[in-house]
């Protein structure tokens, strides 16, 4: 495979570079005594989002000062796909084990880190004493990391796609002892950077074990590898959640998919599709799994020309799954755009806080599995006649307010609008959004139409006891 | 008898009590207001059984339209240049469409909105052609009343409301042109006979208007500018003129003709058309008649007026042939066209336009389908008729000549039953109204008999038209009898007209229903499948070439560009497309190259069995092709007069374009059971050529019941 051994070549004339750099870089000490002593960084490329495990033993050695923040170093590239990064500490041994969820930001310390390589600090609940040791557990999402290669496939073939990174952990800090495992979803691997100690098992390739290594330290490798997982891709999500006070939250979600995998090249001819179906098309992608809250009602699935009639629902009481299928599979480059609508009671998401304001309690994120949402638009659609809304969302997004109009809307209803980029499935997290509302307006609606049909009347009566004509009547 | 059911109520609530005449006006509300909602709720069995969609080929196009408009603007629309039709001619749209549909449903939208019903535009359009339906009930009403009593106005609108030949063009979601143009149609003939009765310049300018409205919406307001001026004759015939009609007919023809003037794609066809000089003869004929009325009045001598008679009809025949022939000879006024032509002769179509007879709803029409659409009605027509010259006047007279001109019509084009509907059931109406008035006034007068005795006045009138009948034997009894016989007949209609529109009117024809193998409902969505494809996976330049069926489809639901689509203003583009679609591939591919097409589409029924595919209509393009490229000849795709796609087809069937594309790779596909591969369930044969290879074109995408298949054209090949 001639692609594959340049690839290699570039990648090791790399490596050399980096760890030069890499060396000349090292001369800046970490701002207080912290080392790693070991860390494991598992990557699960099974899917068509790259998740990344590390599990960090950090040790403070300074003699004097408590260190309140761990750093993280990620590349550029990295933090561009960067979806989210989660930390825990981890208390306890084996089955006592116990997690406890710490804040992590980006870090304005980047100045220090070389390659314009960018920090991002944990923040420890207590300070690390001089001396002390803690176990960190970091998992952070990429997501459109992994490159199709090559870029266009036939129905035939099956997708191949490269992941970059590197075989040791980025880190501002000196680690004693590292090693990385790699985990693929098939035996098809075709290609991989070899830094010794390097060895496969069935799907899984482990680096290292790596000892002492320097901070800063980075040697690239690249795996060319098989995944036919679905690369479903949300370019743009709008969910619009209106809120009736008469017993109803409406939920309404605008897709526009695309299958982010390698394109599909020449022709697609139905008769492979059908008759072979584990070969041909092999990446692409018929139907699509949506979990949605329990007691969901009055599901509807359609697009701009109509009701998609492929979909199955089932009603559970712990979630409910919509089973979706676009109108055509969808190959590599292909596009799909649909919309997903669903009721939900009102008693399940509207609450009462302490102080008189109501609350709404929602999911963020988008409800399909797997996904990548490019573009996500959460608007929160609040009843005619309320003020003051909050939204309290635990990730930064942008917010702003608008109105919108619907039936019988006189003032418009204040709408919340949460934009946020690049989402995954970690950002299915609960939101809040808080308003006041007064009782009082929920009878605006039916006053306007009793009215109205009471004038209808009036206006019948009026007119039959009136004589319109100008001449006498005969 | 309501006042002796109301005696037990306290005093106050006896003020209550509605006097006869108010009990009869509730009544009649009442039944009017349910019939009007019995018109509209009946025509939503798509909604139900399918969805909220639109219907069939047409109302695609008047749905991309309005959506134009409602999002445009109306100056917008009106010059609106669509390059994605007709590629590469385009189309100027708001000269060559009747907007009236568009701008009705966009101010129905707009009124809903400014009365904040958020509703969408698809909705409205949807539901325009039951409203319309319903409204038409009311007209229907107002006639019936109009012409003879106000009971034949109620059994009028109850047989309109639900009468299959209306219902099948007014379902909701065909959102076509005769949705709304036969509320238009009958409103503009009631308010023309209205101000006839009257002879009030009110009720003749509101016609005028109505006929506007009609102009405006459909191009059977030919039918109209014929039958009035042929009526207003008939009436100076048969010696029934009068002020009236003159004042009604002048001030309808010239308003109309003035206010139809305003609609660019009719334009000044009213003084220029040879279909509308009959109107404008008898316009001039009237003042004639008016102007000879008025000196005989003047001169009071026969004698003189006999010579002046003769002088003034020589001059006036002399001048009107003149100015017509030198108008026909010189151009200005246009002959007949091929359409007013096929309507007068129903074999024309046959052997000049093979466009306009290619048309299934252009077909004459069936017995069968006369007694599907009219049902009782078809028995009703004949007695309405005798009732109607049994009482004969200006009037009845109108909805005679109406009714008899509209069934010959109907016989003519299957499609113009639509036509027919109202006047057979304003007629059928008056014969339903009549016969059970007149039994029952036998059965009251029987019973009533000792009650006159009783010193009730309300039964002597009627007792005394009874008696001159006295001497019937079984009078009573024939009398329940018929009328027991009346109602079953009234409730077959019904039960026949609910059980045909759910049955054959309600399916949209762009989603195939089946049934399963296990009785379940199998949907075939084929169509919408390609279409949304196309929409989302080709360049949004892309031209697509189809037989011209599927144009407004592709367009309204692919928005991609067509070459050739149902608007079938140019044959030799469509003939075009029709020779590429029986050439061999080769020659094919040039004639697309010319048209720069990218994608072929072609619909293909063998999978399914679904009967109304392109091989079915290929004889159509071959014939189409044939009449403006003679180098395509019908009989190279047949084999001795007989049309087969099997082995014993012609070399040129089995390798030409159509061919190729719908059976490509077919052979390698069994379809059924038991049946060698390549077995087409359409045809019910196993197809002649299974080693399709193709050379220019390559498969994009096929549907998942191949419904639809998509081929790209590749770009040429490089010199070498």
């Amino acid at each position: 495979m001639p692609p594959s051994f340049q690839t290699l070549a570039t990648a090791t004339v790399l490596l050399l570079l980096f760890t030069a750099s890499a060396v000349s870089c090292a001369s800046l000490p970490p701002e207080d005594g912290i080392r790693i002593v070991s860390a494991e960084k598992r990557i699960d490329l099974t899917g068509p989002i790259v998740k990344v495990y590390l599990t960090l033993k950090v040790e403070n050695v300074a003699a004097a000062s408590d260190a309140s923040q761990v750093l993280l170093a990620f590349t550029p590239t990295e933090v561009q796909h960067l979806a989210i990064v989660k930390a825990t500490r981890a208390e306890g041994k084996r089955k006592k084990k116990t997690y406890v969820p710490l804040a992590v930001e980006a870090s304005d310390l980047a100045t220090s880190a070389p390659n314009g390589a960018n920090l991002y600090s944990v923040l420890l609940d207590a300070p690390l004493k001089p001396g002390e040791t803690i176990t960190l557990e970091v998992l952070y999402v990429l997501t459109h990391s992994l490159e199709p290669f090559p870029a266009e496939i036939s129905q035939s073939e099956s997708q191949l796609v490269y992941y970059r990174d590197s075989a040791v952990l980025l880190s501002p800090y000196h680690v004693l002892e590292q090693v990385t495992y790699i985990k693929m979803p098939s035996n098809r691997i075709e290609s991989f950077t070899r830094v010794d100690p390097t060895s496969r098992a069935g799907t899984e390739v482990k680096y290292g074990t790596y000892s002492n290594q320097a901070p800063n330290s980075y040697l690239p490798i690249l795996v060319h590898y098989e995944n036919n997982r679905p690369f479903a891709v949300v370019e743009e999500l709008v969910r619009k959640v209106e809120i009736s006070h008469w017993g109803n939250v409406q939920i309404t979600e605008h897709y526009k998919l695309r299958h982010g995998g390698a394109r599909h090249k020449g022709v697609f001819s139905r008769l492979e599709f059908q008759s072979r179906p584990s070969i041909s098309g092999a990446s692409s992608f018929k139907n699509l799994l949506a979990r949605l809250p329990p007691r969901v009602h009055s599901v509807y699935y359609r697009d701009e020309i109509g009701n998609i009639s492929t979909s199955h629902l089932r009603i559970g009481s712990h979630k409910s799954e919509l089973e979706i299928e676009p109108r055509y599979p969808l190959f590599g480059g292909w596009h799909c755009t649909f919309t997903i609508g669903y009721g939900l009671p009102l008693q399940d998401f509207l609450f009462e806080s302490d102080d008189g304001r109501r609350f709404i309690n929602l999911t963020f994120g988008c409800p399909l599995l797997d996904t990548v949402v490019d573009d996500l638009t959460i608007k929160v659609v609040l009843p005619e006649g309320s003020k003051n809304p909050q939204p309290i969302v635990p990730f930064a997004t942008e917010k702003h307010l608008e109105t919108s109009y619907s039936y019988l809307d006189v003032v418009g209803r204040t709408t919340v609008v949460l934009k946020k980029n690049n989402v995954v499935g970690e950002h299915n997290v609960p939101f809040q959004v808080y308003y006041e509302f007064n009782p009082i307006f929920m009878l605006a609606e039916p006053m306007m139409l009793t009215s109205a049909v009471l004038l209808f009347f009036v206006a019948c009566i009026a007119y039959l006891h009136m004589d319109l004509s100008i001449g006498k009547s005969s | 008898m309501a006042s002796t059911a109301l005696d037990f109520l306290p005093a106050p609530l006896r003020s209550l009590r509605l006097k006869t005449k108010q009990q009869e006006l509730l009544l009649r509300v009442s039944a009017l207001a349910l019939i009007y909602v019995l018109a509209f709720a009946v025509r939503l069995f798509s909604v139900l059984r399918y969805e909220s969609m639109i219907h069939e080929f047409d109302p695609y196009f008047n749905y991309r339209t309005t959506l134009f408009l409602s999002e445009n603007g109306f100056s917008e629309f009106w010059n609106w240049f669509d390059s994605e039709s007709w590629y590469p001619l385009g189309r100027v749209v708001g000269g060559t469409l009747f907007p009236g549909l568009m701008v009705t449903a966009a101010l129905l939208h707009r009124l809903l909105r400014a009365l904040s019903l958020a509703v969408h535009i698809r909705e409205v359009c949807v539901l325009t052609a039951p409203f319309f339906a319903a409204n038409t009930t009311l007209v229907a009403y107002a006639f019936g009343r109009e012409i003879w009593d106000s009971g034949a106005g109620l059994v009028a609108a109850a047989l309109i409301a639900i009468v299959p030949g209306y219902i099948s063009r007014s379902v909701a979601g065909s959102y076509d042109n005769e949705g709304v143009a036969i509320f238009a149609l009958l409103l503009t003939f009631y308010l023309f006979v209205r101000a006839v009765n009257t002879g009030s310049l009110a009720w003749a300018l509101a016609s005028a208007f109505g006929y506007f409205y009609m102009v405006s919406a459909w191009g059977g307001y030919v039918f109209i500018i014929n039958l009035v001026p042929l009526y207003v004759l008939v009436l100076l015939v048969t010696g029934r003129y009068s002020q009236r009609l003159y004042v009604a007919y002048n001030c309808m023809y010239v308003l109309g003709m003035l206010l139809a003037m305003q609609i660019r794609f009719v334009g000044f066809q009213h003084v220029q058309s040879g279909e509308h000089m009959a109107a404008m003869g008898v316009f001039f004929l009237l003042q004639v008649f008016f102007f000879l009325d008025w000196v005989k009045y003047l001169l009071n001598d026969a004698r003189l007026f006999k010579s002046f008679l003769r002088i003034t009809l020589t001059c006036v025949i002399t001048v009107g042939t003149l100015a017509l022939v030198i108008g026909t000879a010189s151009g200005y006024i246009s002959p007949w066209t091929g359409r007013f032509y096929s309507l007068l002769d129903p074999t024309y179509a046959k052997d000049h336009i093979p466009i306009i007879a290619s048309v299934s709803e252009h077909q004459p029409t069936a017995w069968s389908s006369f007694m599907f659409d009219f049902h009782i009605l078809l028995f009703l027509f004949p007695a309405g008729l005798y009732f109607c010259f049994k009482r004969l006047s200006d009037a009845t007279i109108f909805i005679v000549m109406y009714g008899l001109t509209s069934m010959y019509f109907a016989g003519v084009m299957v499609r113009l039953i639509l036509v027919a509907a109202p006047a057979v059931c304003l007629i059928s109406a008056i014969a339903a109204s009549a016969t059970i008035k007149n039994l029952t006034t036998l059965i009251r007068t029987k019973s009533k008999s000792p009650q006159v005795t009783s010193g009730k006045t309300t039964g002597s009138k009627a007792a005394a038209k009874g008696a001159v009948d006295q001497s019937l034997p079984f009078q009573h009894n024939a009398a329940i009898a018929l009328l027991l016989g009346a109602f079953y007949l009234l409730s077959r209609y019904a039960i026949h007209c609910t059980w045909v529109t759910s049955e054959a009117y309600s399916s949209p024809s762009i989603v195939l229903a089946a049934r399963g193998h296990n009785g379940g409902r199998v949907i075939f969505d084929d169509y919408r499948e390609a279409y949304y494809w196309l929409r989302q996976n080709t360049p949004p330049d892309a031209k697509i070439m189809s037989w011209w069926d599927y144009g407004y489809q592709i367009t309204a639901m692919g928005n991609r560009t067509v070459i050739v689509d149902n608007n079938t203003w140019n044959n030799t583009h469509i003939a075009t497309v029709g020779r590429a679609m029986s050439s061999y591939e080769d020659e094919a591919y040039e004639i697309m190259q010319s048209l720069d097409v990218n994608y072929v589409l072609v619909v293909f029924g063998g999978v399914t069995g679904y009967s109304s595919d392109d091989i079915n209509k290929f004889l159509w393009m071959v014939r189409i092709g044939g009449g403006v490229f003679p180098v395509i000849k019908e009989p190279d795709y047949l084999v001795n007069g007989e049309y087969r796609v099997d082995k014993g087809a012609s070399p040129k069937m089995l390798n030409c374009l159509m061919y190729k594309l719908c059976y490509y790779r077919f052979g390698e596909l069994t379809t059924e059971y038991g049946k060698p591969p390549g077995y087409d369930r359409v045809r019910g044969v196993e197809i002649g050529n299974k080693d399709i290879k193709l050379e220019y074109l390559e498969e994009a995408y096929t549907t998942s019941n191949w419904i639809v298949r998509i081929y790209k054209v590749k770009p040429p090949k490089n010199r070498s």
